[in-house]
């Protein structure tokens, strides 16, 4: 029977993630808690928006209402790596090479691992940010599509057109794949071999949360009363083919997806704090929270793949611990 | 988790540079009310308050891809009403600050069309600030102008100072010409009571109308103006008069209305059949969604002892019940459409024949 150490915190989390192996939890007013022998806080922003955890470099990246981008890293250490003027800084993401990316209304702006940054405007404001695992690039979420730039050369950036307003990106583990989350509940894809169009509808809600699971194989989503989770592992992604929908709950929503780092199970996490193990193969669920104060916002799996670290709207946070 | 309780209102601002926008958001910002404000500009510029809660963001006019071109909602409106939302004990109210050239409609939709801002906020009402000396040269060169007057609750008519009173006059009647359901404030510095622009309720269902004056008037009403405080335009209740009393043709001033494209359709009858009235205001706002910018009524319902109101903003439509009908009160219908390219005899007859036998 899973086991819930439980963090009561006040406020919306925004990451809840594990840096050296602690859990840490990222909150909007800017605070970072982590339970490390006792419930511990540090100061990063000063106003939180937007968390990206560096899996490479074992830090949480964060931007936020001052204008600054910071990183954390494990035992709750904070250093600025940029800062980008009175602007809200609304998105961030990590790359390969240290790189970090950030945005700021129409401007996407990339700093490198020795401190050098790079501009890149736009003609709309920059909703999401996603590098791709391979090679120096990184993708720009925004109205009517997706903008692709290679930010160590220089060149022209490669244009998505998708009618309609892109408000975040990932790219699939093997880089073959971009897709955006829409403000008109739905994914929009593209195979980047040959452009072609990859459209997921059907949501009843927005799709706020993406994870993929080990080796690309699917993307899992929120934004539904199930997991729904389409298959990539064919050449042309999930196109024709009918998505999972794991863990459905007739009176609630998910909100939050976390795959599993090696097998095909997810944890899902719901709008009123529930979380449950789902496997891919024949849907067979385990409770791992009851529900709680708020909605699940965040997810992780540590490494021994033993623990999930969850956070939440309300701040009701914790640690599940499933080998218990 | 998102009951009318916790949501936050959200007053909208807008009018042309120079029309008062700053000097009223100033006075929002420091006077003594006991409210906290977060304020949404499209530049920090010239507001002189230091206030962490003012976030620049970038006007972005997003349509949804759904095949309706009026259906646009402001994206950056969803992201920054989201990050605040995140730590709501900061402010008890949202200010939205809107460039002078800006489509009022998108700003309102995004209240309505976003599930998100729609569950944690609510509009409380689009003030529109009108400059009294140069309104009539920006109705001759832009629409907007117009649209920002046709689409307001409270138009607070600023600099009346720099004209005289026969000029200001002509400019409010040319502003109730496009908007006959708005309040109108004459005012000099944007020197309007806070209370007359913030926490209106202007699309609170519940609230609805209650300070619609004019449209009340339209119902011989006297008792609500005992809910008037606004001294400044008691002397201008027959403007309500006449343009209700035309069935919404404002052809009595020509010469001020030169510009004005926009129009305003007021219906008024019986009661109706519920089962004839929302299939047909249904179909006008699906056909005529894209002309209308506005759309308010109080409704008699057969067979209903309650009173029923709806309002609707281009397709999107809203309606419930409001409250019962007091003892003696006429059960009368009354509907005012404010848009473009209303057609105010087929709207009339076909109202007319929703009405129950």
């Amino acid at each position: 029977m899973p086991t819930v150490a439980p963090l009561d915190l006040e406020g919306h989390c925004l990451a809840a993630v594990f840096l050296g192996d602690v859990p840490h939890f990222a909150l909007a007013d800017g605070t970072i808690h982590r339970l490390d022998h006792g419930h511990k806080t540090v100061q990063a922003n000063d106003g939180m928006l937007a968390a990206f955890h560096d899996a490479a470099n074992d830090r949480l990246i964060t931007g936020g209402e001052d204008g600054r981008i910071f990183g954390v890293t494990a035992g709750g250490n904070t250093a600025e790596l940029a800062t980008a003027g009175k602007k809200w800084i609304t998105s961030v993401a990590a790359g390969p090479q240290g790189a970090v990316a950030y945005a700021s209304g129409k401007i996407a702006y990339v700093r490198f691992a020795d401190g050098k940054t790079r501009e890149f405007s736009h003609p709309r404001s920059v909703e999401g940010l996603a590098f791709s695992p391979k090679g120096m690039r990184f993708g720009v979420a925004r109205y009517n599509g997706a903008t692709l730039h290679f930010p160590a050369a220089d060149g022209k950036p490669v244009e998505l057109e998708w009618a309609g307003a892109h408000t975040g990106i990932t790219f699939s583990p093997d880089g073959g794949f971009v897709v955006t989350t829409m403000q008109e509940n739905a994914l929009h894809g593209w195979k980047l071999a040959d452009g072609k169009h990859m459209r997921m509808s059907g949501y009843p809600g927005k799709v706020k949360s993406l994870s993929w699971s080990a080796k690309g194989k699917w993307l899992a989503s929120s934004g539904a009363p199930a997991a729904i989770v389409w298959p990539f592992s064919g050449k042309d992604g999930p196109m024709g083919k009918a998505p999972l929908e794991l863990g459905t709950r007739g009176n609630a929503m998910v909100t939050s997806v976390a795959c599993h780092p090696s097998q095909d199970v997810v944890a899902v996490g719901y709008d009123d704090g529930m979380v449950m193990a789902v496997r891919f193969a024949d849907a067979r669920e385990v409770l791992l929270r009851r529900p709680g104060k708020g909605a699940v916002t965040s997810m992780m799996w540590d490494r021994q793949e033993r623990r999930v670290a969850f956070g939440s709207a309300a701040g009701d946070c914790g640690v599940i611990d499933i080998s218990a | 988790m998102s009951d009318a309780q916790t949501q936050i209102p959200v007053t909208v601002l807008t009018g042309y540079l120079g029309a008062g926008k700053t000097t009223l958001l100033n006075r929002i910002l420091s006077e003594n009310h006991g409210r906290r404000y977060a304020v949404i500009v499209n530049e920090f510029g010239e507001i002189g308050i230091d206030n962490e809660l003012i976030v620049e963001s970038d006007e972005e006019i997003y349509e949804m891809n759904n095949g309706c071109v009026c259906c646009t909602v402001r994206g950056d409106l969803i992201r920054v009403v989201e990050g605040l939302m995140r730590r709501p004990g900061r402010f008890d109210a949202i200010v939205v600050e809107t460039t002078g050239l800006a489509d009022p409609v998108p700003v309102a939709q995004t209240f309505f069309m976003d599930d998100d801002v729609r569950s944690k906020t609510r509009l409380d009402a689009v003030v529109a600030l009108v400059d009294a000396k140069h309104l009539p040269l920006r109705l001759k060169d832009s629409r907007e102008a117009e649209d920002q007057i046709a689409f307001a609750d409270v138009v607070v008519l600023n600099k009346t100072d720099l004209v005289t009173p026969e000029e200001l006059s002509k400019v409010e009647a040319t502003i109730r010409a496009i908007n006959p359901a708005a309040r109108i404030h004459r005012t000099t510095r944007a020197s309007v009571a806070l209370s007359e622009v913030l926490d209106r309720g202007a699309f609170d269902l519940s609230r609805a109308l209650e300070n619609d004056p004019h449209f009340l008037e339209a119902h011989d009403d006297h008792d609500h103006h005992d809910h008037d405080h606004d001294h400044d335009h008691h002397h201008h209740d027959h403007d309500g008069h006449d343009h209700h009393d035309h069935d919404g043709h404002h052809h009595a001033h020509p010469s001020d209305i030169h510009d004005v494209t926009v129009q305003s359709v007021s219906l008024r009858g019986g009661e109706m059949d519920p089962k004839k009235f929302f299939p047909w205001i249904e179909k006008v706002t699906q056909m005529e969604g894209p002309n209308i910018l506005r759309l308010k009524g109080i409704l008699a319902l057969k067979g209903d002892d309650e009173r029923y109101v709806i309002q609707g903003v281009h397709m999107i439509i809203e309606g419930d019940h409001q409250r019962a009908w007091k003892d003696g009160e006429k059960h009368e219908s009354r509907l005012v459409f404010i848009g473009r390219e209303l057609d105010a005899e087929r709207l009339k007859t076909s109202f007319e024949a929703c009405q129950a036998a």
